[in-house]
């Protein structure tokens, strides 16, 4: 094969699949966020922890109810999307017409209540989930070795992604949601039940970080940290792509993988800063970030 | 003329008091990972090792009253040193046991050479702590780069593992092993192909492994612990790098890795460490001892919870025999002179670097139907005398034995 900056080719395109793959997490949950901030104007700070409670309910089931990888992935999320909703309902919806920072202070503090919790039930090591049969294996790429399981990561989550951006952004409910953001009296007003539709958006998003936790959960350690180590670096991705744009938290999340991905072949060690960097960059260039429609 | 006499019967009292059996005061600071990577390998195991060392030790010598205190450092040198100074100076501690990381250990032990106390290393593995960075302040138990090199990396290049790429930790311990290693590698005719330094505690090691497969190196030399070694070697798996025909080389793997890796992902890895719950039976009683106070199922102690066992009971003996924990330097003098022995460790004994010797033993994690009983991980490969395991003194270049 043919080389790139001294660096062969097939190590390249392997390390772009790689950051594809990484990028599918980046995008799933900063679209979370993305939804949450765009819809409530709350910074969801236990969205890491919703992540890793995905992962948990993933593994919970696993070894209580004998309920596999497949199942988890729809009953998992459902299940932290309810505790999303009682969140909600007890704590977010008394701030929403507060500063931005109370709502940050508030679940960052819920996040680490949560994975203080879990790392006294659970301990710090990790917790091993299998990788599910049918998904075992992997196909030789001739430039790569690519496991089966990675390709269905970037599968469901490109799936996912576009799936909820099309609802938002097509479809009435979507409509009705983005309404609601803008003037929710007037919606209010033509009978809509708006708090009712803030509460199930939250859950949604709060549902979508934990579908993350449990695709995560058979490659990554299943431990209460895993979510405090990927949150900052899907905030600076939320940033970089614009606080309440859908598609630019995708779009950012996997395009922002792949730059990683890169990094990691040419100078490793800056893989875990290349991101803030460009955020940097980008908050001086383009403040309201690369999508955003706040200017 | 009364009142003199009062005064002169009081005073007799009062030096009569202090005749008799001296209380001595010893107060151990516990410093170590509670919830990071190394959290399971040390933290709270080496808390409670700690503690049966002291209330074994205040059973057979009732004039000592020990103290054990703890805190987690969280792998950050600076957050320790606060701790560390804040324990000496404010909360009268006279040692400061294990400190996993390899960098806050560095930094601690510049602390306890400062303020004269002591450090009883069990957690760190950088050789150079008895080497260039030495000092009549501290004591290194249980392990070293060096040890870990000598016995893993000789065992391997010998079966045929000549060509090595290294994973490596981005700090103080993940170079000194990578560079200890590699130099028993050249040493024994191998050959290093490569490496990749990645940041501590990471999650996704799928595009260092890749580096890895793509250096078409005979051995990946895992020059990490903890969290990171049990990463890289679940996604190794699924990576397909043993199926390729590459092996891992756990350079640093501790028994709690292994019952969190599952015997089938972690079966035919070996590796040296210098303690095994299951090797004989004074191994045997002091892990029921520790499974007691530690009531959690499933969980095994580690070489380093062993070495705080250990360490710390040989401190207390030292300072027993000085009558006083003030003087650090006095003590590790003393801990030097005396021979160390308990029922976990056996013989050791503290040379004049700090280096503590005791033999260390080749591990083959076993396959899965070769285990009979839940924590039964190992076969004993090799015994590998405490004269051999460890650097000989005139190599380390620490500067209170050469200088």
């Amino acid at each position: 094969m043919f080389d790139i900056f001294g660096i062969s080719s097939a190590a390249l395109f392997g390390q772009l699949l790689i950051g594809l793959i990484n990028g599918s997490f980046y995008a799933l949950l900063s679209l979370g966020l993305a939804v949450i901030f765009g819809m409530l104007n709350i910074i969801n700070f236990t969205h890491g922890a919703q992540y890793m409670l995905g992962a948990v309910a993933a593994y919970l089931l696993l070894n209580y109810s004998g309920l596999g990888y497949f199942p988890a992935l729809i009953i998992a999320p459902v299940l932290v999307g309810i505790v999303g909703v009682i969140i909600e309902r007890v704590f977010l919806q008394w701030i929403y017409k507060l500063d931005h920072l109370y709502g940050l202070l508030l679940t960052f503090g819920l996040a680490l209540i949560i994975e203080g919790v879990g790392r006294n039930y659970l301990g710090s090591a990790g917790l091993p989930y299998t990788l599910p049969d049918a998904l075992r294996g992997g196909q030789n790429l001739g430039f790569m070795f690519l496991p089966n399981y990675r390709a269905w990561v970037i599968f469901a989550s490109l799936i996912v992604c576009f799936g909820t951006w099309f609802m938002i952004e097509r479809t009435r409910l979507g409509a009705y949601l983005r309404a609601a953001t803008e003037n929710p009296t007037l919606v209010r007003a033509f009978g809509v039940n708006v708090p009712r539709m803030i509460t199930l958006t939250y859950g949604f998003g709060v549902a979508l970080a934990a579908f993350a936790g449990v695709m995560a959960a058979p490659i990554y350690n299943v431990s209460p940290n895993m979510g405090s180590e990927l949150i900052i670096v899907v905030f600076a991705v939320v940033v970089i792509g614009g606080m309440g744009s859908i598609l630019g938290a995708i779009l950012t999340g996997f395009g922002l993988g792949i730059v990683e991905g890169l990094t990691k072949v040419f100078f490793p060690e800056a893989s875990n800063t290349v991101i803030f960097v460009i955020m940097a960059i980008v908050l001086l260039v383009r403040p309201a970030g690369l999508f955003g429609r706040r200017a | 003329m009364k009142r003199t006499m009062v005064i002169a019967a009081l005073a007799a009292l009062l030096a009569c008091g202090t005749a008799q059996a001296q209380q001595i005061n010893v107060k151990i600071g516990v410093l170590t990972d509670m919830a990071s990577l190394y959290a399971d390998d040390t933290g709270v195991g080496s808390v409670i090792a700690a503690k049966l060392a002291a209330e074994e030790f205040m059973k057979d010598h009732p004039n000592v009253k020990v103290e054990v205190v703890s805190a987690d450092h969280q792998n950050k040198p600076d957050a320790a040193v606060g701790i560390a100074n804040q324990w000496i100076d404010v909360d009268h501690v006279d040692m400061i046991a294990d400190v996993p990381n390899s960098g806050v250990a560095l930094a601690i032990t510049q602390v306890a050479a400062q303020k004269n106390k002591v450090f009883v290393a069990s957690g760190p593995a950088s050789s150079d702590l008895t080497g260039p960075k030495c000092n009549g302040n501290m004591v290194h138990w249980t392990y070293d780069t060096w040890m870990l090199a000598n016995g893993t990396g000789k065992a391997i290049v010998k079966t045929g593992g000549d060509t090595w790429f290294f994973l490596v930790s981005d700090y103080a311990f993940g170079h000194a092993l990578a560079r200890d290693t590699a130099a028993v590698v050249k040493a024994n005719g191998g050959k290093v192909l490569g490496e990749v330094a990645h940041p501590i505690n990471t999650s996704d090691f799928s595009s260092f492994l890749l580096q890895a497969q793509a250096s078409k190196a005979k051995i990946i030399g895992l020059a990490n612990a903890g969290g990171d070694t049990i990463n890289a070697i679940k996604q190794g798996a699924e990576f397909g790098i043993v199926a390729g025909g590459q092996k891992f080389a756990g350079l640093l793997v501790f028994a709690p890795d292994v019952a969190a890796l599952g015997l089938k992902t972690a079966q035919g890895l070996t590796f040296t460490e210098t303690f095994y719950w299951d090797l004989n039976d004074g191994t045997r009683a002091w892990t029921k001892r520790w499974d007691k106070e530690r009531n959690s199922p499933g969980k095994l102690p580690s070489m380093n919870m062993a070495g705080v066992y250990s360490g710390t009971l040989h401190y207390l003996k030292a300072v027993a025999a000085l009558k006083s924990a003030a003087d650090g330097k006095a003590v590790v003098a003393e801990m030097k002179k005396l021979p160390a022995e308990d029922s976990v460790y056996g013989k050791s004994t503290v040379r004049a670097d700090g280096r503590v010797l005791h033999p260390a033993y080749l591990f083959e994690v076993k396959k899965p139907e070769e285990s009979k009983y839940p924590g039964d991980l190992y076969h004993v490969r090799a015994t590998i005398p405490a004269d051999e395991a460890f650097r000989p003194l005139k190599d380390g270049g620490c500067p209170m034995v050469s200088g």
